[in-house]
C-alpha cells in the first residue's frame, strides 16, 4: 500500500511539474510571419516569441473541425477573430510592450502565448 | 505582402482570358512567381486559385505582363458562412455517425449488465468473450473517439491538458484495467475482477452526441448575424452607358448608378437621383415605419424598397456599407469577452490538471480506506471524476451569452461595440439625454419673430440668417432654412466670430449685429429688460428664444421650437421604471430647458451647459456613485460619451461607426435605449446563471464521483451517468444562452 501511495503522489508532482512548472527551452524568437496550425486541440507551435517593438502576423490555419477551434481570442489584447475551416486568417500585432500575451480559443481549451521579449540590449 | 505560411491560398479573378488556351498560359504565369505551389484556373469562373506563400503583387505583375487584368477575390460573408455552415454540417454527421456506433455497442452491454449477467470474470469462456468485447471496444474507441486520444497526447505534448484529455484518460482507465481483468485476473482481488467496456463505449458515444447537439445549438446562437448577412443582395442592377445590366454587387463601383424596383432589396448605399419610394429599414434600424424617400435622401444597403422604382447614386460599397459595418461590429462584439468571463478563464486554464489530480487523491483515498473491493472502487471512483467533470461548461458560458445578447440587441437596432459595454450598460444607474436631437427632433424651426421698433421681419430674418449661413448649430440651421423658405437673399458678413455656447457676431453694411442667447445679451450690455417677460413665455412653451441686437441695441426675438418625439416621453418612462435616474443635459436657457423637461417628465436636468463642459457634468454624477450612461449625438458630445461609463450614440440609420460611443442606436428613438438596457441586463443575468451552473455542477459533480456521499449513503456515481451529465452540460450552456434569443426588450 504504501508503495501505491508513494506512486500516486509521485504521479501528483508530475503533473504539477509537467503542466505548470516546466519551462520550455525553446527560445527562438522569430520575425515576420509565423504560420500556426490549429489542430486536433492545440496550436503549433503553441509559443511564439518575438522582439518588442516589432510587426508580427501571427497566421493561423484551422484544420480542427471542433467549433471550439473557430475563433482564437487574445484577452489583454482584446482581440477575437473567428478562423475559417482550412483558410489562413491573419492577425498583425504591431509594436507591442515586452511581456506574455497569452492566446485561446472560447474555452479555454486550445492555450498558446505570445512572448514578446525586451531589446537585448536593454 | 509576403507570408511564410506554405498553404496560403490565394484566388485571383482574371479579365481578359477569352479563350481556354489561356488557361495554360496563366498557370504557367503564375507558376513562375517564387513561392508558388500550385496554380489551378477555373475557366468557367474565371478565377485561378493559387497556394504556397507568393506575395501578391508579383502575381498579379505576373498576369499583367502576359496581358491580362487580374484582381484579388476576398471572400464575402455570406461565401464565409456557407462555407462555415456545410463544415459544421458535416462535423455533424460525422458525430453522429461515430455516436450511433459507440452506442450500438454501448447500450445492450449497459442492459446486459443490468438486468441479464454480472460483468465479471471468472471462468475461461467468460475471459475469451470479455476479451471479444474488449476488442470491439478498442474498435469504438478507434472508430469514435480517436479524436479524444489524438487531442490529449497532442496537447500533452504541449504540456497542456484540455477536455479530451479527461475524456481519454476516463475512457482509457476503464479500458485498460478491464483488460487487466480479462488477461491476468489474478492480478487483481477476487471481488474487483469487474470489467467496464460499456462505460468506454457509452461515454464516448454520449459525449460524441453531445458535442454534436452543441453544435447544432450554436448554429442558432449565430441567427441574428446570419439574418444580416442574408440582407445582401447578391446582384445589383447597374445602369452603365445607358444600358442595364445585371452584376454581383462585388462589381459595383462608386459613382455607378443603380435601378431599384419594387421589393427589392437594396444592394449598396446611395444617394436617391431619381423617383421616390418608401423604403423598410426595419432590418437595419429596428424602426418599423417604411421612411418616405425622394431625390437627394441617402439609402443604405440591406433595407428593402416597397413602393417605387428609383435611381440611386453608389456613395459606398463593399466593407464600406452600414451594413458591411454593422456586421463587422457585431462579429467583433460577439466574439469581445466581458469582464464576468474572466474569472472562468482564468479557472479553467488550472481546471484540467487539478481535476486530473483529484482523480489520483480519490482513487488513493479509496484504496487506503474503502471497504473491499477497494481497488474497483477506486478505479470507478477515478475514472468517474475525470469524465464528470467539465472544462467547457465554464468556458462557454460567457461567450455563448454575449452571442446571442450582442445579435437580439443588433435586431433591435442597438449595436454594442464589446461585451465589456454589454456588461456596463446592464449596471446603469444614472442616464444622461441631451436635449437636442436626443429628446427633440433635433430639426428646430423658426416659430415666431417679434420685433422692436420698425423693424420687419423679412429684414430681421436675413440679418439673422446671413450671420449663421456659415454655422453648423442646429438652431442656426433652422434660422437659414427658414429665410431660405421665404426666398430672402442673404448678405455678406464682416468680421464673423461665433463665441461658443452663447451666439455670433458680425457686421452687415456696416452695422454690428450681434445674435445669441440671454447671456451674450447680458456680457454685451444690451437691455433686454422690457422684452423678459416675451421671452419667458416663449420659453414656458419649450420653445428657445434668440436675440438678435443691432448696434447695441435689442431689435428682435425669434423663437425657434425643436418638437419632442413622439416616443421619448413613453421611453424615458420606460427608463424611470427600471429604476434609472434620468438627468436631461441641454445648452438652452433654464427656462426652455425646464419646460421641455416637464414635458417629457425628467424633474432634473442641467442647462446653459457650454459643450465643453458636458464631460464635467458626466464627472459629476460620478461622483455620486453613479454608474453613468450618457446619451447624445456622437459628434458634440464625444468627450461626454467618452467620458460616461456607458456613452450610447443616437444615430441616423447610416453613420453606425460612431467611434466615441459604446453603443450606437440606428434609430432616433429613445426606445433603443430602454432596449438596449433590458437586453444587456438580460445577457448578464443569463451570463451569471450559465456560470453559476457550470461552477455548481463541477463543485458538487467532482467530489460526488469521488465518493464523498459514499459514506454517509452508500452513494456512487456511475462513470456512464457522469459522461451523460457531462455531455449535457455544455449542451445545457449553450441551449440557456439561446432561450435570449426568446427575449422581447420592449416588454421591460
Amino acid at each position: 500500500m504504501l508503495v501505491i501511495n508513494i506512486l500516486g503522489f509521485a504521479l501528483i508532482s508530475l503533473i504539477v511539474w509537467w503542466f505548470w512548472l516546466y519551462k520550455p527551452r525553446n527560445r527562438m524568437v522569430v520575425k515576420g510571419t509565423v504560420p500556426i496550425t490549429v489542430n486536433n486541440g492545440v496550436y503549433t507551435p503553441a509559443q511564439v516569441r518575438v522582439m518588442a517593438g516589432e510587426k508580427v502576423t501571427l497566421s493561423f490555419l484551422r484544420k480542427d473541425n471542433s467549433p471550439c477551434s473557430s475563433i482564437v481570442q487574445f484577452n489583454n489584447l482584446e482581440i477575437s477573430e473567428e478562423l475559417p475551416l482550412n483558410k489562413t486568417k491573419d492577425i498583425s500585432l504591431e509594436s507591442l510592450e515586452p511581456g506574455t500575451y497569452p492566446f485561446s480559443c472560447q474555452m479555454q481549451m486550445y492555450r498558446g502565448e505570445l512572448i514578446v521579449e525586451g531589446k537585448a540590449d536593454e | 505582402m509576403s507570408s511564410n505560411n506554405p498553404n496560403k491560398e490565394i484566388t485571383l479573378l482574371i479579365e481578359g482570358a477569352g479563350c481556354a488556351s489561356c488557361v495554360g498560359k496563366i498557370e504557367g504565369a503564375l507558376s513562375e512567381v517564387s513561392g508558388v505551389k500550385t496554380a489551378s484556373m477555373n475557366f468557367a469562373q474565371r478565377t485561378v486559385l493559387v497556394t504556397g506563400n507568393a506575395n501578391e503583387d508579383e502575381l498579379l505583375g505576373a498576369i499583367g505582363s502576359i496581358g491580362y487584368q487580374a484582381s484579388l477575390v476576398k471572400q464575402n460573408d455570406t461565401e464565409l458562412l456557407d462555407e462555415k455552415e456545410k463544415s459544421e454540417a458535416a462535423y455533424y454527421k460525422r458525430l453522429m455517425k461515430e455516436m450511433t456506433i459507440a452506442l450500438a455497442l454501448g447500450i445492450p452491454l449497459m442492459l446486459y449488465g443490468l438486468f441479464i449477467g454480472e460483468m465479471t470474470v471468472s471462468t475461461n469462456p467468460e475471459r475469451i468473450s470479455w476479451l471479444v468485447v474488449g476488442l470491439l471496444t478498442l474498435g469504438i474507441m478507434y472508430f469514435s473517439g480517436r479524436h479524444f486520444y489524438i487531442g490529449a497526447w497532442k496537447s500533452f505534448l504541449n504540456h497542456s491538458a484540455n477536455m479530451d484529455t479527461l475524456i481519454a484518460l476516463g475512457t482509457g482507465t476503464a479500458w485498460i484495467y478491464s483488460m487487466v481483468v480479462v488477461f491476468a485476473p489474478d492480478a487483481v482481488p477476487l471481488m474487483a475482477r469487474h470489467v467496464y467496456f460499456e462505460a468506454t463505449a457509452m461515454i464516448i458515444g454520449l459525449i460524441d452526441l453531445g458535442l454534436a447537439l452543441e453544435i447544432k445549438a450554436r448554429g442558432r446562437t449565430s441567427e441574428a448575424i446570419k439574418r444580416l448577412i442574408g440582407l445582401q443582395p447578391k446582384n445589383a442592377r447597374v445602369l452603365r452607358d445607358g444600358e442595364e445590366l445585371d452584376i454581383p454587387i462585388e462589381d459595383v463601383v462608386l459613382e455607378d448608378l443603380l435601378r431599384i424596383r419594387p421589393g427589392e432589396k437594396i444592394p449598396v448605399d446611395g444617394v436617391v437621383v431619381e423617383g421616390n419610394t418608401s423604403v423598410d429599414e426595419s432590418m437595419l434600424t429596428g424602426e418599423p415605419m417604411p421612411v418616405k424617400k425622394i431625390s437627394g435622401d441617402e439609402v443604405v444597403a440591406g433595407s428593402i424598397n416597397k413602393s417605387g422604382s428609383v435611381i440611386f447614386k453608389a456613395t459606398r460599397v463593399g466593407k464600406d456599407t452600414a451594413l458591411a459595418q454593422i456586421i463587422e461590429m457585431v462579429k467583433r462584439a460577439q466574439n469581445s469577452k466581458p469582464s464576468i468571463g474572466r474569472l472562468a478563464d482564468v479557472i479553467s486554464g488550472y481546471f484540467v490538471p487539478v481535476v486530473m489530480i483529484i482523480a489520483i487523491l480519490s482513487a488513493l483515498a479509496w484504496l487506503n480506506f474503502g471497504p473491499a473491493p477497494a481497488l474497483a472502487f477506486a478505479i470507478v471512483s477515478a475514472t468517474t471524476v475525470l469524465i464528470i467533470a467539465c472544462p467547457c461548461a465554464l468556458g462557454l458560458a460567457t461567450p455563448m451569452s454575449v452571442m446571442v445578447g450582442v445579435g437580439k440587441a443588433a435586431e433591435a437596432g442597438v449595436l454594442i461595440r464589446n461585451g465589456e459595454a454589454l456588461q456596463t450598460a446592464s449596471k446603469i444607474s444614472a442616464m444622461i439625454l441631451d436635449k437636442t436631437g436626443t429628446i427633440t427632433e433635433g430639426s428646430p424651426k423658426v416659430t415666431e419673430i417679434q420685433v422692436t421698433g420698425d423693424y420687419k421681419e423679412e429684414e430681421i430674418l436675413s440679418l439673422a440668417a446671413s450671420l449663421e449661413s456659415g454655422s453648423e448649430h442646429p438652431l442656426a440651421l433652422a434660422i437659414v432654412e427658414s429665410a431660405q423658405e421665404r426666398g430672402i437673399v442673404l448678405s455678406k458678413v464682416a468680421n464673423f466670430e461665433a463665441i461658443a455656447g452663447h451666439g455670433v457676431e458680425g457686421s452687415i453694411d456696416s452695422n454690428s449685429i450681434l445674435f445669441g442667447n440671454e447671456k451674450l445679451m447680458d456680457e454685451r450690455s444690451v437691455s433686454i429688460e422690457h422684452y423678459i417677460a416675451s421671452a419667458q413665455r416663449v420659453a414656458s412653451e419649450a420653445k428657445t428664444p434668440m436675440y438678435l441686437a443691432i448696434n447695441g441695441e435689442l431689435a428682435a426675438i425669434i423663437s425657434v421650437s425643436d418638437p419632442i418625439k413622439n416616443d421619448s416621453v413613453e421611453a424615458i418612462k420606460r427608463l424611470q421604471a427600471n429604476g434609472i435616474r434620468v438627468v436631461m443635459l441641454t445648452g438652452d436657457n433654464r427656462a426652455t430647458a425646464q419646460a421641455v423637461a416637464e414635458k417629457v417628465g425628467i424633474s432634473e436636468f442641467f442647462a446653459e451647459v457650454l459643450p465643453e463642459d458636458k464631460s464635467i457634468k458626466v464627472e459629476e454624477l460620478q461622483a455620486q456613485g453613479e454608474i453613468v450612461g450618457m446619451t447624445g449625438d456622437g459628434i458634440n458630445d464625444a468627450p461626454a460619451l467618452a467620458q460616461a461609463n456607458v456613452g450610447f450614440a443616437i444615430g441616423t440609420g447610416t453613420d453606425v461607426a460612431i467611434e466615441s460611443a459604446d453603443i450606437t442606436l440606428m434609430r432616433g428613438s429613445l426606445h433603443g435605449l430602454a432596449d438596449a438596457i433590458a437586453i444587456s441586463k438580460a445577457t448578464l443575468r443569463n451570463i451569471k446563471q450559465n456560470l453559476f451552473g457550470a461552477f455548481i455542477y463541477n463543485v458538487a459533480g467532482v467530489p460526488f464521483a469521488a465518493g464523498v456521499l459514499y459514506p454517509f449513503f452508500g452513494l456512487l456515481l456511475s462513470p456512464v451517468i457522469a459522461g451523460a451529465a457531462m455531455a449535457f452540460s455544455s449542451l445545457t450552456v449553450v441551449s440557456n444562452a439561446n432561450r435570449l434569443r426568446l427575449f422581447k426588450a420592449s416588454d421591460h
